[in-house]
Parts: C-alpha cells; sequence; structure tokens
C-alpha cells in the first residue's frame, strides 16, 4: 500500500526533476547563454539577445514540450485502465489518426499554421465522436468492441494518411514527416495545452480510487460502489481530449503514452491517485528533455522530437523491466 | 427480526429465456442460503440480479427495507458484498492492496486507507490463511490463493449480505472446509446473511440453513436445507439418479 507520504515524496521528486529539465532546456542551444542570463530573462530584467533567445524562444517551447508529454502520459495512463489492457497507448483508438488526416490536409491545401492545428484538433474529434458511436451502438460498450473500433478506425485513417503522402507535392513531404513523428518546433503558445493538462489532471484525480477499481474489472467495480458506465465515458472523452490537444500541439509523438505510464507503475505500482500526476510530471520531463536532445544534438539541423522519445525511453524502460523480473524471481 | 433482503414475485430472464420466475425470499441476519442447479439455469445470472448487478425482469428487491434499484450504489456496497466467479488481474498490485479494495464504499473521495482499514484487511488475510502473503503480487498466486484472497476482499468489505458465486472453486479440500467454517463463523458472529451459489449438495446440507433450486426453466423452490437436499429433489434437479448416504450424522449425496 502506497502511504500518502511515501506518494508525496515521489511526487516531490518528479517535481524537481520536471524544473530540472526545463532549467536544462532554458541552458541549452547554439546561443550560449549563462545561468545568471536565464535569470535575468525569467525575471523580467535581462539583456536583449540573451533574454529574446531565453522567454522568447526557448521557454515557450520547453513548456509546449512540457505540457504534450504530461498530456499524452495522462492520457495513456488513462487509456490504459479503460481499457484494461497494459498495451494501449493514447493513439490505439484512432484520435491521432484522426488529426494527422486533418492535419494533413490542411498541409496538403497549403494552409496557414493556425488552420494547421485547427483541422488537427477538428480530425481528433471526429475521430473520436466516431469511434465513440460506434463503439457503443448496442449499448454494451465492452473493452474489447471498444478497442476494435478504435484500432479499425486508427487504420482507415493511416490508409487516408499514405494516400496523402502518395500525392502530396515533393517540398510537402518533409513537414508531414516531422508532423507524424511529433515536432515541436511549430509549437506556438504553450499555454492553452498546460491549461489543459492542469484541468485534465483536476478532473481525473477526484476519480483515481474509482479508477483503481475500474482497472480491475467493470464488474468488480459494480460491486463495489462505482457508476462504472458513467466513470467510462467520461475518462473516454477526457482521455481523447487529453490527446487531441496534445497532437494538434506537437504531432504525433510516439511512445510518451505507452512507455511513461509503466515506467511510473514499475516505481510505484498501480494506484492511481500517485501515478496519474506521477505520469503527468515524468512525461513532461522526458520530452522536454527529448526535445532539449533533438534541437541541439545534430544542431543547427533539428530532428523530430518523436525519434528522441522512443531512443530515450526503450533503452530505460528494458533495463526496468530486466531488473523488475530479478526483482520478482523467487 | 427484520429481514436483509426481500424478494417479491422476481423474474430473471437470460437472452430472451426466463430461468427464474416468480421467486419469493427472505433472508434474515445470519441466516445461510444455498443456491444449487445444473450447469447454464441461472444462478449466477440470478445471483448477479441479487446483488442489483442486472435488472429484473419483473419482481421486486429489497435491500435492509429500500428497494435496490433506487438505493445509491455507494450504499448498496456498504450493505451487500459479492463473490465472483472469476478474478481476473490485469495489472500488477500486492495482495494487501487488492484486499484493501474492500474499503472502498466506505471511503470519502479524498480519503486514503486509514490504519484501521489495513488492519480490517490485514486480519481478513490471516482469517483465510493468507497472512505471509501481504507483499505478494496477486499476478503470481496460484488458483487457490487468488480464490482465498477474494474471500479475505468480501470480508474487508464487511457487508451484511454477502452473495458468494461458487466460493469453493479452485480451493482445495481443507481450505474448502476452512472457507466453509470462516463463513459460518463471520454469519454468526456478525449477523452478515450469506447467499451462496454451490455444486457439492451435501456440502450445502452442512453448512446452509436453506436451499434454492433452480432448475432452469423457470421453477424454483426454496425450503429449509434439510426439506430440500433430499435424494429424490436433488436427482430431479441434477436430471441424474443420486443416493443419499447418512455417516456420523451429515448428509452425502452419491450420483449412481
Amino acid at each position: 500500500m502506497p502511504s500518502r507520504r511515501r506518494a508525496l515524496l515521489l511526487l516531490a521528486a518528479l517535481t524537481a526533476l520536471a524544473l530540472a529539465s526545463l532549467v536544462a532546456a532554458l541552458l541549452a542551444g547554439s546561443y550560449a547563454v549563462a545561468p545568471g542570463e536565464v535569470w535575468a530573462a525569467l525575471t523580467g530584467t535581462g539583456q536583449d539577445t540573451a533574454g529574446a533567445v531565453v522567454s522568447g524562444l526557448r521557454l515557450p517551447r520547453a513548456l509546449a514540450a512540457f505540457a504534450c508529454g504530461g498530456l499524452l502520459a495522462l492520457a495513456g495512463a488513462l487509456m490504459q485502465v479503460l481499457l484494461r489492457n497494459p498495451l494501449a497507448d493514447p493513439y490505439v483508438l484512432g484520435i491521432s489518426g484522426g488529426a494527422a488526416v486533418g492535419a494533413l490536409l490542411a498541409m496538403l491545401a497549403g494552409l496557414a499554421l493556425a488552420l494547421i492545428n485547427l483541422f488537427a484538433f477538428a480530425g481528433a474529434f471526429a475521430a473520436m465522436l466516431l469511434v465513440f458511436g460506434l463503439a457503443r451502438g448496442d449499448g454494451s460498450w465492452t473493452q474489447t468492441r471498444l478497442l476494435l473500433t478504435g484500432v479499425i478506425v486508427a487504420a482507415g485513417c493511416s490508409a487516408v494518411v499514405a494516400l496523402i503522402l502518395s500525392v502530396a507535392p515533393e517540398h510537402q513531404l518533409r513537414s508531414m514527416l516531422f508532423w507524424l513523428m511529433g515536432d515541436l518546433s511549430h509549437a506556438g503558445t504553450p499555454w492553452p495545452a498546460l491549461l489543459v493538462l492542469a484541468l485534465g489532471l483536476a478532473a481525473a484525480l477526484p476519480l483515481s480510487r474509482d479508477l483503481n477499481l475500474l482497472a480491475r474489472g467493470d464488474l468488480i467495480a459494480r460491486t463495489l460502489g462505482v457508476r462504472v458506465r458513467g466513470l467510462r465515458g467520461a475518462v473516454y472523452v477526457l482521455a481523447s481530449l487529453l490527446t487531441a490537444v496534445a497532437v494538434t500541439t506537437a504531432g504525433s509523438v510516439g511512445f510518451v503514452g505507452l512507455v511513461v505510464p509503466h515506467l511510473v507503475r514499475l516505481a510505484v505500482g498501480n494506484d492511481q491517485r500517485v501515478l496519474l500526476p506521477a505520469a503527468a510530471l515524468a512525461g513532461g520531463s522526458l520530452l522536454v528533455i527529448a526535445d532539449t536532445l533533438a534541437r541541439t544534438l545534430v544542431a543547427p539541423q533539428q530532428l523530430p522530437v518523436g525519434v528522441l522519445t522512443a531512443l530515450l525511453g526503450v533503452p530505460v524502460f528494458l533495463y526496468l523491466l530486466s531488473r523488475q523480473a530479478k526483482g520478482s524471481a523467487p | 427480526m427484520s429481514s436483509l433482503l426481500t424478494v417479491r414475485g422476481l423474474a430473471v430472464a437470460v437472452g430472451g429465456r426466463t430461468v427464474v420466475r416468480g421467486l419469493d425470499l427472505e433472508l434474515a441476519a445470519g441466516e445461510r442460503l444455498a443456491i444449487l442447479g445444473r450447469n447454464g439455469a441461472g444462478k449466477t445470472t440470478l445471483l448477479h440480479t441479487l446483488a442489483g448487478l442486472r435488472e429484473p425482469a419483473a419482481g421486486r428487491i429489497e435491500l435492509c427495507g429500500a428497494e435496490l434499484a433506487q438505493t445509491p450504489p455507494r450504499r448498496v456496497a456498504q450493505l451487500r458484498g459479492v463473490l465472483l466467479q472469476q478474478q481476473v488481474d490485469a495489472f500488477p498490485a500486492s495482495v494487501l492492496e487488492t484486499a484493501l479494495i474492500g474499503r472502498h464504499p466506505w471511503l470519502k473521495r479524498w480519503a486514503w486507507e486509514s490504519a484501521a482499514d489495513a488492519r480490517i484487511a490485514r486480519a481478513a488475510l490471516a482469517a483465510v490463511d493468507l497472512a505471509g502473503f501481504a507483499a505478494r503480487d496477486v499476478q503470481t498466486l496460484s488458483g487457490g490463493e487468488r480464490q482465498r484472497l477474494a474471500i479475505a476482499t468480501l470480508l474487508t468489505q464487511q457487508p451484511r449480505l454477502a452473495l458468494l458465486d461458487e466460493p469453493l472453486s479452485h480451493l482445495d479440500l481443507n481450505h474448502q472446509i476452512a472457507a466453509l467454517q470462516l463463513l459460518s463463523r463471520t454469519a454468526q458472529e456478525t449477523g452478515t446473511a450469506l447467499v451462496m451459489v454451490m455444486h457439492d449438495p451435501g456440502l450445502a446440507a452442512r453448512y446452509c440453513d436453506r436451499a434454492l433450486l433452480v432448475h432452469g426453466d423457470g421453477r424454483v423452490e426454496s425450503g429449509s436445507a434439510a426439506a430440500m437436499l433430499t435424494a429424490e429433489r436433488l436427482s430431479a434437479l441434477y436430471q441424474h439418479p443420486l443416493r443419499m448416504v447418512e455417516a456420523d450424522g451429515q448428509r452425502c449425496f452419491l450420483p449412481l
């Protein structure tokens, strides 16, 4: 049983990690900025160039990365509970597929960035409504039905994405591929995503003990007094909206939503009261670190951050998994 | 004494087929009722209906004097507990954590399990012979250990009415008797009423006061265990000839 004290200690440690990752993101880059200048820029007393680089470029991008990572990890944790499947991620129900279709159509039409984001969000929302409508057609709402409907809608979306890629002119392909792999260089203002992350956590936390029971099965949750139908609907809508906001901000960054909840689960167990806020903090930190590496490793060229999240996350995850296996052996 | 569970004219249907019709039942504190019937006769469906997990096709169910369908789920969960037929664990969790989910209906939204809750859970684990298992991962338990953990979770819930679907499944012989003795002791000491779906009429005769026979075609018979559990009635129920043997004052039923 994770005691409340241990939970608070862990969350404090993850908050420190998040702050450290943000500071590293502000310091790192091709234009050298001293720690003192970062402080000056943040407090609004900075010099021209350093201040502009830190508060105008690096800070919004780092905050956007944190928000996206947090949103994806939180949505992934919720999806895993909703589908009672450790392999579920925020994209499994076709949300990112819908967003990709919307975004790529907007790019194909040569629309402006704001419209690309709008189309991405509309695509994600349409996919969510489609899956929701089809999956509860006969009111049964089983995990298998929801999962199958989502997987099929996602498959349909990736077919459309492939179609768009094959007819798109050469010069648009690169930006389309970057969108598909996840990229924060066009992230824009981070505040909407941060606000949604805070609201999402605030909405999920009061439900977290109910979610602990939902993770053990619909029927057992109902025997212990959980209103399962309403809860599942709420979790589905919440996880979908979080995912939609994340992909609208940064494209479909892979891996964070699948692996961060698992990493956190290996460290703290499956109590959603700890897992949900811890996943949001850890996911945010991972994406900030990955994005900082993505823009500095081969600077001035930038890598798509989705590639980095996988390259960073896979070894860490495999290490934790093997340690866990050794630990639980008799 | 007022009745914990009152059932009037209950009908239960599965896939358009009525398996229970016109059931009347009253269960008082401390009473133990066995439900017997062939596979697919509707025992589990009936149990789930009594638990409020399923809508009845007709009739009324009252739990502690209040209409079951109108009672808020959390209140229902404080009054009645259910042991489900199967326990499936998709995610790892410790044995103690799993027993503690029984406290869920008693905790306020932001409350965490207290030391008192943990004491209740640990006592329940000790009662089912799982005292040393608190930190074990449920996914590493054997079938019988997992079943005993489910019984401990139900005891941790401390309901006034316990509905148990095949409480003896996966249990070895000594744990079958231990589980029935534990449940009977709980019924006697705390006044918990028990409804148990069972497959061994001999054990039902020994550990239950009353029996409900579910024939699967809508017919149900209920009465005292002594009156219901006879070779004649059980042979008709299972559609297989049975002979009753008495040894040391206990009834046994031998399939012929």
